[in-house]
Formats: structure tokens, sequence, C-alpha cells
């Protein structure tokens, strides 16, 4: 295969701190200098507690918050500087974490829909078949299309939001924690769907999620986010059941399991005594890691 | 998933339907909405509905001159033995064309001034919100009070001063929901789906005001009312022989407390009109915040 669908080279991204009188006391480095890429056509799962920096690297890939350094190639195509921007937009699409407040309580999901046709000037006449094919797509019955969002289930919502990014056939998706503001028993059924679509369309998926779990049956490699630093990375397999690193098998040793197969493929670790992990523990234990 | 009706339009229907039940079982809101119809009517039908619609000019009718309401006279005559009750339903006109006015300018430029603050930010906002702080700091009254002497008081000075004023609570309304609004994911969606500036602003912010307008709107009506009706009252707004209400009021107030009719009933009438759109947009208001809640 030719050039990854997306290479993130050293993307970096500092927050200012500042003080109550406005002046500069430092930065976060809330994202530090991380590199991974994603072949076509595959999922790559991105791990992490909140706080990792997990949703301000996809905020950088869309273009909404602009990075501090580092490179984001799409397509093989350096486009560091002009993330955002229409053209870009058509292969790069996100699915935000909570379908509540990612559509306009104001409009129908037809005008939710729409939009991303109209800005990217899809001929009008075209736009209600347009929009039904999209509803199937989702597996959403066409009458929805006269719907408000506050007339559909939180897993329908999430399937409008899908159908939206889907509207201009991007070829990337990135989903900031797709499932994560919904009932459990319907995440499984959008992931399938993901999956399902993924095949179809031929879509690469950047999937961020602090649910390893979900991971371990979507995505194909996945890295592992903590303050901001991907401390490892690798085909899911690998990662899931010989974690290198230890804030990994913490974050293993923390999925809650439901069989007694799964709780053997659980890696037994000491764990930190009984205390909730900080931040200046793990890097510690970071430290002593290395070699 | 095939377990909703392919046909849709009971649904829909019942969402109107649900509205309507829920305005219709509020008592303010109705009382409100009633006496809004009824003025509005009143004053466009007011040649045909009132007994002498010739007392609306300089007429004089010395035998008539200040009689108490009677069957002929149902709110009694003035000083110059013209008919109250026609002159008060004429005045009404007066009072909604002023409404009407200063409304519609002041409203359309206060929501684009609130938007444009509200979502640029920066310099943009900067020189927006601090005209509209400088703006505030004038009370209506004093600027009324310089536009009538710079100019000459009229209905047309009247309502520029008004609405030279007014925008600015329109302005910081919006500014304050398009503040909040931004910063919701559904407004950082569109962007990333491509959608322009003004889209976003047309389209999907200002809907999300609308509520909010209505409300303040219709609870605007009545203050520009009332605030009208000082400036006629204080001899800047309308002038006579053109029935207003507050001019009305303000030569009435010299037969007090004999011929009481001729200020208080008037006066009644400000007070039912401003009432009815407070009560209207106390109503608006509660019914939105329930659909905002559900």
């Amino acid at each position: 295969m030719s050039a990854p669908m997306l290479e993130i080279v050293g993307l970096t991204k500092t927050f200012p701190v500042r003080d109550g009188l406005g002046r500069s006391a430092g930065a976060v480095r809330a994202v530090d200098n991380v590199t991974f890429s994603i072949p076509r056509g595959q999922v790559y799962g991105l791990a992490g507690e909140s706080g990792s920096g997990k949703s301000t690297i996809a905020r950088m890939i869309m273009g909404l918050t602009p990075p501090t350094a580092g490179d984001i190639l799409l397509d093989g195509e350096n486009i560091t500087g002009r993330t955002g921007t229409r053209a870009y937009g058509r292969k790069v699409q996100m699915v935000f974490q909570n379908p509540g407040s990612s559509l306009n309580p104001r409009r129908t999901v037809a005008q939710s829909i729409a939009v991303p046709l109209d800005a990217h000037g899809h001929p009008r006449r075209e736009r209600a078949g347009r929009i039904a094919e999209l509803l199937d797509m989702v597996q959403l019955p066409a009458d929805f299309a006269e719907r408000y969002p506050h007339e559909l289930s939180g897993g329908q919502k999430q399937r409008v939001a899908i159908a939206r990014a889907l509207a201009v056939a991007p070829k990337l998706l990135v989903l900031d924690e797709p499932t994560s503001a919904l009932d459990v028993s319907v995440q499984a059924r959008v992931i399938d769907l993901l999956v399902d679509l993924g095949r179809q369309l031929d879509l690469t998926f950047l999937f961020i999620s602090h649910d390893l779990s979900l991971m371990r049956n979507f995505a194909q490699q996945v890295g592992v986010l903590y303050l901001g630093q991907i401390v490892e990375t690798g085909p899911t397999a690998e990662v899931f059941t010989d974690p290198q690193h230890d804030y990994t098998r913490l974050l293993l040793a923390s999925v809650p399991v439901i069989s007694a197969e799964e709780e053997a493929m659980r890696p037994k670790i000491p764990l930190i005594d009984g205390e909730i992990p900080t931040a200046e523990k793990l890097l510690a234990l970071r430290q002593a890691a290395k070699p | 998933m095939t377990e909703i009706p392919a046909d849709n339009s009971p649904r829909r229907l019942s969402n109107a339907y649900q509205n309507w039940y829920r305005f219709s079982r509020n008592p303010t809101a109705v009382i409100g909405a009633a006496i809004v119809v009824i003025v509005i009517l009143a004053a466009i039908l007011a040649p045909w509905i009132t007994p002498y619609p010739e007392h609306v000019g300089a007429v004089v009718n010395f035998r008539a001159r200040h009689l108490p309401p009677s069957a002929e006279y149902w709110f009694g005559t003035d000083n110059v033995g013209r008919d109250i009750f026609t002159r008060t339903i004429f005045g009404l006109r007066i009072s909604l064309l002023l409404a009407l006015v200063v409304l519609g300018t002041a409203v359309p430029v206060g929501t684009v001034l609130g938007l444009l603050a509200g979502y640029f930010g920066g310099w943009v906002e900067i020189v927006i919100m601090r005209i509209t702080d400088i703006a505030l700091a004038i009370p209506p009254l004093v600027m009324a009070l310089a536009v009538a002497a710079v100019l000459s008081p009229d209905l047309i000075n009247s309502m520029l001063a008004i609405a030279a004023l007014w925008w600015t609570w329109h302005t910081r309304l919006i500014y304050s929901i398009t503040r909040q609004i931004r910063t919701q994911e559904f407004i950082e969606a569109a962007e990333t789906l491509g959608a322009s500036k003004f889209h976003i602003l047309i389209r999907e912010i200002l809907p999300n005001c609308v509520s909010a307008l209505a409300v303040k709107t219709s609870l605007d009506c009545g203050f520009v009312i009332l605030v009208g009706a000082s400036l006629s009252f204080l001899g800047l707004g309308i002038q006579p022989p053109t029935p207003d209400l507050g001019t009305m009021v303000a030569s009435g107030s010299a037969f007090l407390p004999d011929s009481w009719w001729e200020s208080v009933l008037p006066g009644c009438a400000i007070l039912v009109v401003a009432l009815g759109f407070n009560l209207l947009g106390d109503g608006l208001r509660d019914l939105f915040d329930v659909q905002e809640v559900r």
C-alpha cells in the first residue's frame, strides 16, 4: 500500500498558563511530541484517561485547535496549517462525544445533515435523496428526517451524527469517544454499525476512547496516551496480551471483566499499594521502567 | 428498524397540538394574549367601532364639555366636549405604532450586533459592547428631552429617541446567549462540516435565540408604550389634537379631581395595554422554559 491515510509527526500542543493578573506562568504540555500513523482502511485506537490529551489531538486534526508544533500528513500530503478548510473537510470528518450537544436542538435531522451537503456544494435537487440514503446507511427510517433531536434516543442521535459526518464521503473519520455518552447496550450496536460502514465505504478510523474493552474488538492498532505522550503503541492483540508499559498494564487491569475467559486475559501486575495512582507516581514508574 | 410508522403527519400534528395545549393551560399567557389581540383589533378597527370617529380631530362642542361617563359617552368627554372613549381607542393606534416602529428597528439592530459580538469576540466584541455600555448609561427620558430640544417634539422624533437607546437591551441579551451557545459542540460540528460564518450565525445560533427574543420583545412592547406615554405626558411626544394616551392623561390632569375620567380612564388604557403585553411575555417565558427543560 502507498502512504498511510493519516500520519502524525511530533505533534505538540502547549497551553499557556496565566496567573490571576494575566501574566504568563508557564505552560501545560497537553500533547507532547506525539507520532503515529494510520494505514488506509484500518482502525487506530487512541486510549487514555481524561486529561491525557486524546481530545486535543482530535481537535488539532480537525483544525479546531492550532498545533504548537509538529506535522499532520493526510494521504501523504502535509496539511498542517490547512486543517479545517473545506477541501480538507471533504476528506476528514469527526463524530463528537456527546450527540446530545453535537446536534443543534432547533434543527431537524434533515437540516442538520444538509449542512455539510450545502457547504460542499452538493446539488440541491439531489439533497433529499442523499439524506434518505445516508439515513438508510446508519439504519434509521427515512421519516426521521423531519424529527428534532429531542425526539430521538441517544443512540439514534449518534447515528444521525455519523450520517452527517459521512455526508460528504470522507476517507478518514475521527471518532472522539463516540459511545461514551451512550447506554452500554447501545454502545456495541453503534460500534457494529461503524465496523460495517468502514468495510462498505472503505473508511479509515481514528477511534479515541478510554474504554479498552471496546477498543479490543474494534481497533487493529492501539496507542496508549499518558500525560500527553504515547507510551506504548502496536497491534491491538500484542498490546493487550503483553503490555510493556506499567501504565498500559494499569489501564488493562482496571477494565471490568465479566467472564473467566476475560479474567484469564487480564495481565497480572502488582498494583501500586491500594492508592489511586497519581501522575507523580506513574512518572516515577515510567522512569524506573526505562532501560 | 421498522417499529416507527412511515407516515409521520399525525405525530407532527400532535406536536403542534401539545404546544397549543400547554399554552391554553397557562392562564397568564391566555389572558395576556387575549388583551393583546383585543387591543390590536380595536386599534385597527377604530374608525368603525368608535361612536364618534370625527372627535379624533380638532372638534369643539362646548355644550358637551366635562360630561361624566354615561351611556352616550362611555368614558365621558374632555374639556372641549370630545368623546374620550373614541379618542382612547384611536390613542391605542399611536401607542402600538410607536412600539412597532421602535422594536422593529431596535430588535433587528440589537440582534445583529449581539450575534456579531458574541460569536467573533476580540475587537468586534470590545467595540460593540463598549458602545452598548455607553448607550445604556444614557437615561431614555434625558435622551428624548435632548432630541425634542434639538429637533421638535413629535411622534417621529420620540420614536427616534427611544429606538436610539432601546437596541442596547437586545444586544446584551443576544450577546449573552450567543456566548453561551458558541461553546456548544454543535457549533464546532458545523465548523468542521464546512459551514460558513453566515450559516452558523443565522441558521445555528439565531434559532436558539428566538424564544428569549420573543419573550423580551413582548415584554418590551409594554415598556415602550409606557415610555412613549411618559414622553407625551411631559409634552415631548405627540402633540394635540392627535389623540395619544399620554397627552390625554396630561391634559385631563388639569381638571382633577372633579372630572377624574378625563385622565384616569386613558391612564387605565395604558395600564391594560402594558399589562397585556407583560402577561403575554411572562406566559411565553413559562412556555419556553418548559420546552427547554423537556
